[in-house]
């Protein structure tokens, strides 16, 4: 008996050694995001002279909304919230209706220069917005696209669409073939096999793409600064009035950018976890 | 009901020519089997009856309607695949019915077939779970019971018992005989597995290298393979290959000489007319060899019992040969024996072509 306790003892130590480090790490990754969260959420939601107050109480004793009423009352700021979601709205149709038939035929059909193709979406990436922006600035006056919704949702989807483009022939390559091939065999033309078979199996990776579309649309400021004036995003809003504003202020600011993105990626948690492989 | 024609077909993959200029009759009801090693092109043949593939050349006819240009939905086909397509999004009542759905049968017709085609696979217990809760064999069934309820004149199958473990897929491979011959519908069944194909298949067309080897009654390929490449592919063990030449009536090759004429008496042989000198292959299959005198001379190798019989193995010269005897044969390892032919089932062949001999 004692003898296979003790035969067993340093695998068990092994064990949790292993939990405790996985634990560990977990614990600390986790630190490493939230606290700043954390401490934002409190200046945000204390009275705009207690963000200067020092030691910081690190409970919510105090909360209160003033210093977000402020934020959200001060002008252009429900504005410049529309004009975001309507721009990631865009962004997510157009990035979606050109990126997903690009992925799934990237994931389909091999055809010659897919290689390539693949390769090119990527290399968009290569140029950076900032040697972009003056002219793209120039070309959508001409168009007059300039200071127009529509514009940065254009440039926001040129922004996204590799990665749609990639995200979705994962997406799309991950549902087998035979699916679709079986569903033609069963009286469905090629359209109708991918509406009935393909598409419904391939919406929650889809759907995480959208998702993934819309934070990046969202978060997006250098394009938006350039391209609008009067109809500033979000964060171009934030960014122009960050020198002017006050400390509580950028706070607030702060912590209403960053809330999407976590109830979206909290919802999609599952989904993201699927396209990664996991479970 | 209808039967399929092929004619003269051909399909090419870049620079591979995985079907080169085929052609195959099969007849209606009848449960033919593509049979051959993996990259042969029964696969391709298989999806291009299906019209999941097109062909370079050539027509193939259902019925008496060319579909060599029609879609796959337009063909009155009904397929069972490889990995059985079972659509994961869908109830196995939902599985079933899809097919009937997308060609607009009227709702109360899709309930009855769809339970009837679930009586004839025992997946009553299962209508409303869905593929993820169903183990493997019940996959299988609910892919057979969604191409049969689509009452197609033609089945097609692409190896669908390969993924199935080995208990399995013995019952499986009944199951699916005895819906053949409930049904009746004309069935091409892909399978590399060469007991499968005799034990299922009206006829078998052995393939290889993109071209129909020989098309026959499994037996019929069994005792008269066409070919060294169907007699070594049909059977287990395959059958027994011997090198040699003959010269003066007598068939020579390493280790041994054959008499020609007669040798012991043997009652209904052919007599073999060749030229002297070639370069022939003597087939025998490892039932038709016997222990005995004056014989070819032989060194017992292995001996593996098998119940009822024992598989020898012997060499012959350097070649081995397989002896399926009785198990209680006096054999043993290293032991010298003396190898009998029944003479009226050997099979001659080209030595290098492979191809038989007229007999």
């Amino acid at each position: 008996m004692s003898a296979v306790a003790a035969a067993r003892s340093p695998r068990m130590n092994a064990r949790t050694w292993d939990r405790v480090l996985i634990y560990g790490s977990a614990i600390l990754l986790a630190l490493w995001v939230l606290v700043p969260f954390y401490l934002i959420f409190l200046s945000a939601f204390s009275r705009p002279n207690d963000v200067f107050t020092y030691p910081k109480p690190l409970l919510p004793t105090d909360l209160s909304t003033e210093t977000m009423q402020t934020f959200l009352g001060s002008t252009g700021v429900f504005a410049s919230v529309i004009n975001s979601v309507v721009v990631a709205v865009l962004t997510i149709v157009i990035s979606l209706a050109f990126g997903a038939p690009a992925g799934y035929a990237l994931a389909r059909f091999t055809f010659r220069g897919r290689q390539a193709v693949q390769l090119v979406v990527l290399a968009t990436k290569m140029f950076p917005v900032a040697i972009l922006s003056i002219p793209l600035a120039v070309a959508f006056l001409r168009l007059g696209l300039y200071d127009n919704v529509l514009g940065v949702a254009l440039v926001h989807s040129a922004m996204a669409l590799p990665f749609v483009v990639l995200v979705t022939a994962g997406v799309f390559a991950g549902v087998s073939n035979e699916l679709e091939e079986a569903a033609m065999t069963l009286g469905c033309s090629r359209l109708t096999a991918f509406l009935r078979v393909a598409l419904p199996l391939a919406l929650p990776g889809l759907a995480a793409a959208a998702i993934f579309t819309f934070v990046i649309s969202w978060n997006e400021v250098f394009a938006s600064s350039i391209l609008t004036l009067r109809q500033r995003t979000l964060p171009a809003l934030v960014l122009f009035a960050l020198q002017q504003s006050p400390l509580y202020f950028k706070f607030a600011g702060g912590f209403f950018m960053v809330m999407p993105a976590i109830v979206f990626i909290f919802f999609m948690r599952r989904y993201l976890l699927n396209l990664w492989g996991g479970r | 009901m209808a039967g399929i024609r092929i004619q003269t077909i051909v399909k090419s993959f870049g620079k591979t020519m995985a079907l080169k200029d085929i052609s195959l009759e099969v007849k209606d009801g009848e449960f033919l089997v593509l049979l051959g090693p993996s990259g042969c092109g029964k696969t391709t043949l298989l999806r291009c009856i299906a019209g999941l593939e097109t062909v370079d050349s050539g027509r193939i006819l259902i019925g008496d309607r060319d579909v060599t240009d029609l879609a796959p939905r337009h063909r009155n086909i009904a397929m069972v695949f490889q990995s059985y397509a079972v659509f994961p999004h869908m109830t196995v009542r939902s599985n079933i019915g899809f097919g009937l759905r997308m060609k607009r049968v009227p709702k109360p017709d899709i309930e009855r077939r769809v339970r009837e085609g679930a009586a004839l696979l025992s997946l009553e217990p299962f209508l409303d779970r869905y593929p993820a809760q169903l183990s493997g064999g019940q996959r299988q069934r609910v892919a057979v019971a969604r191409a049969l309820v689509m009452d197609a004149p033609v089945l097609l199958m692409d190896e669908p018992l390969s993924n199935l473990d080995a208990l399995l897929r013995l019952q499986a491979r009944a199951d699916l005989k005895r819906l053949h011959r409930e049904v009746k519908r004309t069935t091409v069944y892909v399978t590399h597995d060469q007991v499968e194909a005799m034990s299922m298949g009206d006829r078998i067309a052995v393939m290889r290298e993109g071209a129909i080897e020989q098309c026959e009654p499994p037996m019929q390929l069994y005792t008269n393979p066409a070919s060294q490449f169907v007699g070594g592919f049909i059977g287990s063990p395959p059958m027994n290959f011997l090198k040699g030449r003959t010269r003066g009536g007598v068939f020579e090759g390493d280790g041994f000489r054959l008499p020609l004429d007669g040798g012991e008496g043997a009652p209904g042989r052919a007599p073999l007319r060749v030229e002297d000198g070639r370069e022939l292959l003597l087939g025998i299959r490892a039932e038709q060899i016997r222990f005995g005198d004056g014989g070819i001379p032989a060194r017992v190798q292995v001996v593996e019992p098998l119940g009822p019989t024992a598989l020898v193995t012997v060499l012959v010269g350097a070649a081995p040969v397989k002896v399926e005897a009785p198990v209680t044969t006096p054999v043993r390892p290293d032991q010298s024996v003396s190898l009998a032919f029944d003479s009226a089932n050997i099979r001659w062949m080209d030595a290098s072509t492979g191809a038989a001999l007229a007999r």
